[in-house]
């Protein structure tokens, strides 16, 4: 363990889980491990090489963002996974895990001991063999059998059937007859049968687990975004620190420069650039002055503002789109998975054909016992160990197959909903556009002039000069004296012995086109270079669009960007595009594609897409979305590319297609096995043999997914 | 059948040390990174040498 590095001090530790790209090799696994290890407060740093995860335990002094920086820098694309609490789904697994090991160590001895039974042992041997069978197989269906006996339990003291009250009862006569054939010395028992099914029923619940949904939490998460103090400014002019519990309207608050404004609220004196991409999901900052509006949630940039409030707490626009979520949510759980469905159709099915068998042998002149026996191999063959593992496995195999491709499904029931969709709506700004914005033309070529550029970019966290910054990286900066911020106007300083200004463009001395997102820089003498911004398509999104179409969908844009550049980029990818909506506006524009009946699939990313996330029928977001955005979605996809949405689409297609296969697998075998048993033929080899046959050639197709996504 | 009686305690003997070693290892998480466990033998531990 190279990487794990013992803590001075019992400081309070936290553990974060980051997803890392571009994982490779031994090589890459040492690098993160080992930078990480070095830096101060990490306690241990853990790569998942499978999952593509780094765990890293460090104390509450080590920020998330600066763990994922040293990440980044050594050239691995991360992001801090917001995960839905897992632990009870962990719990679970884990237990039927163990289950699972205990079924299957039983399944195999007691199989030995079968074995010799069918090949002809007699008398005082066959019933030595039995007992020991029992030995094995009662304390072991006692212990592998409680997840099964449990739910079923639970389900029958409330009056209903579940997939398990059969499995149960099943397993229970089972055991019993076959108890009752050992006491009184009788050729069959049925042991291996019954704990082989626990062992094959217990893999699908297995396989299953891990692909659960998760409870989700993330809307709480989102409120605690806004500042829980504020500065409120007294009619005498002091202010004092309030907290945020404790504001009325039309008091006045003071934001300062770079702080998140707590309050929807009209701004009194001051103007500053507001960055709403948390509301409203703008990547351009928008620039406010006296009279103009701000909501709770954004952050004013560059100046201090005084601001008269409107809202507060859960009347705010930010609360608003909390409860948008909260009550989406709700109705997304009313979802009944296919395997579930299934059983409601199975359950009744296999009692009745068990009781009639019993009934019709015993009106034939067959002993209770003799019917008895028959309505026991009925159970055992039509117990749905098959009908168990067909969707799992395919979902299992098929997960796998995206996770190499780059989509994380969160949500086990994803890629059955996915199968469901008829249209396709997405976001546009990090969605179809790469999340921030990039400047497209007007840098210096000169390596001196990007020297002095970029020794201006990095003096100020505007975020276009972060974005300028981050363009012209590979420059070296020059030595800058004098650097001061203008707020509002830009950054000046002296670069050897010269002027230079980074800033707005009437500032620095050019005129600017109102529309275009633009900065402007001088040095010296020089001629002024006016540095435009576009947030940038994803480079494949055309052929994205061109092969939703052709799978049948007509994919739409759904914006709160303006109208100009949603247009412009919805002709660039030929699609129809809606700007200006407002969160509720997106939520109400699926609720009424729902309400007419239709699938929505949404791909999104930001807060102002958490409501139609919750709403539409399957979410989707980018790794690079806001942790509510990642929260509402069912599958996140991870790199610069939009292709994994309709590659998850095409690979849920498959893996239904299989699971259709599977089903009718396994039905198939039941139609040619049960008329066997219920005539009596099916002795505890014919038991066995079609059961894991039955289920080794589920698995077997369900394994043809292992490409499925393409 | 004297045979038995020591072979069959044997078979069950070893299965079970089986069973009792995966939940060990099920318990000590060397089943959560399958491939990374692969990979790992490669790596070159870089502690300084006295």
């Amino acid at each position: 363990m190279n990487a794990l590095t013992a803590l001075p001090t019992a400081a309070p530790m936290s553990e974060t889980r980051f997803a890392v790209e571009g994982m490779h090799c031994a090589g890459c696994i040492a690098r993160i491990e080992g930078a990480l290890g070095k830096l101060g407060g990490v306690a241990a740093a853990r790569v998942n090489f499978s999952a593509h995860l780094v765990v890293v335990q460090h104390g509450t002094d080590v920020t998330t963002d600066a763990i994922a920086d040293v990440i980044e820098r050594l050239g691995f694309p991360t992001h801090l996974m917001r995960e839905r609490d897992a632990r009870g789904v962990h719990d679970e697994s884990r237990a039927l895990m163990k289950a699972l090991a205990v079924a299957g160590f039983a399944a195999m001895n007691v199989m030995l001991l079968s074995v010799s039974i069918w090949s002809g042992a007699e008398g005082p041997t066959r019933t030595l063999f039995h007992w020991l069978s029992a030995l094995i197989a009662v304390p072991a269906i006692a212990y592998a059998g409680r997840p099964f006996f449990a739910s079923a339990w639970r389900v029958l003291r409330h009056g209903h059937t579940n997939m398990d009250v059969p499995i149960s009862i099943g397993v229970i006569l089972t055991t019993a007859m076959s108890l009752y054939e050992t006491a009184t010395g009788g050729a069959h028992a049925y042991f291996d049968g019954a704990i082989m099914l626990l062992f094959f029923l217990l893999a699908g619940r297995f396989l299953d687990s891990m692909m659960r949904a998760r409870a989700s939490d993330g809307v709480t998460a989102l409120l605690k975004r806004l500042p829980t103090d504020v500065q409120v400014l007294r009619p005498d002019g002091t202010t004092e620190t309030r907290l945020a519990a404790e504001l009325a309207p039309n008091m006045r608050v003071l934001v300062a420069a770079g702080e998140r404004i707590g309050v929807d609220g009209v701004v009194e004196t001051g103007s500053a650039h507001v960055d709403r991409a948390l509301v409203t999901g703008e990547s351009v900052p928008e620039r406010v002055t006296a009279g103009d509006e701000v909501l709770a949630g954004t952050i004013a940039l560059d100046a201090p503002l005084t601001v008269r409030i409107t809202a507060i707490g859960q009347d705010t626009v930010i609360a608003e789109i909390a409860r948008l979520m909260e009550s989406a949510g709700q109705g997304k759980s009313r979802y009944v998975r296919i395997a579930d469905r299934a059983s409601r159709l199975y359950a009744p099915a296999v009692h009745s054909l068990a009781a009639l068998s019993f009934i019709g042998w015993m009106l034939a002149g067959a002993s209770v016992h003799q019917s008895m026996l028959i309505a026991v191999a009925v159970l055992i063959i039509t117990c749905p160990c098959a009908l168990g593992l067909a969707v799992p496995i395919a979902q299992v195999v098929a997960a796998g197959a995206l996770m190499r491709a780059g989509v994380l499904i969160k949500d086990g029931s994803a890629l059955e909903r996915l199968v469901e969709i008829d249209t396709v709506l997405f976001d546009k700004t990090g969605t179809i556009t790469l999340a921030g914005l990039k400047p497209i033309a007007g840098l210096p070529e000169d390596p001196a002039e990007r020297g002095a550029l970029l020794a201006l970019a990095q003096a100020s966290r505007h975020p276009l000069s972060i974005a300028v910054r981050d363009a012209i990286e590979d420059a070296t900066a020059a030595s800058a004296d004098d650097v001061t911020e203008q707020p509002g106007l830009g950054v000046e300083a002296m670069i050897e012995g010269q002027p230079a200004r980074l800033g707005r463009a009437d500032w620095v001395g050019i005129a600017a086109d109102g529309d275009q997102v633009a900065t402007a820089f001088q040095w010296g003498t020089r001629p002024v270079r006016l540095i435009q911004f576009a947030d940038t398509m994803r480079a494949d999104a055309p052929q994205v669009m061109a092969r939703l179409k052709a799978l049948g969908f007509a994919p739409m844009m759904l914006s709160g960007d303006r109208f100009a550049p949603v247009a412009a980029l919805a002709a660039r990818i030929g699609i129809m595009g809606t700007a200006g909506l407002s969160p509720a506006d997106k939520f109400a524009f699926i609720a009424r594609q729902a309400a007419a009946g239709k699938r929505v699939l949404m791909v999104g990313d930001g807060l102002n897409d958490g409501p139609a996330l919750k709403r539409a029928h399957v979410a989707m977001a980018p790794a690079t979305a806001s942790d509510v955005g990642q929260l509402a979605a069912d599958l996140v996809f991870f790199g610069d590319k939009l292709s994994p949405v309709p590659i998850a689409i095409v690979a849920a297609r498959r893996t239904m297609a299989v699971v259709r296969q599977n089903f009718v697998l396994a039905i198939g075998y039941n139609v040619l096995a049960v008329p066997l048993a219920i005539l009596g033929y099916v002795t505890p080899l014919v038991a066995a043999l079609a059961m894991s046959g039955s289920s080794l050639i589920v698995v077997a197709n369900a394994l043809r997914l292992r490409g499925a996504a393409k | 059948m004297t045979g038995l009686a020591f072979l069959l305690p044997v078979a069950l003997g070893l299965g079970l040390a089986g069973l009792a070693a995966f939940f060990w290892a099920a318990r000590s998480g060397q089943f959560e990174d399958l491939d990374g466990a692969a990979l790992r033998i490669l790596i070159e531990d870089e502690d300084e040498r006295v």
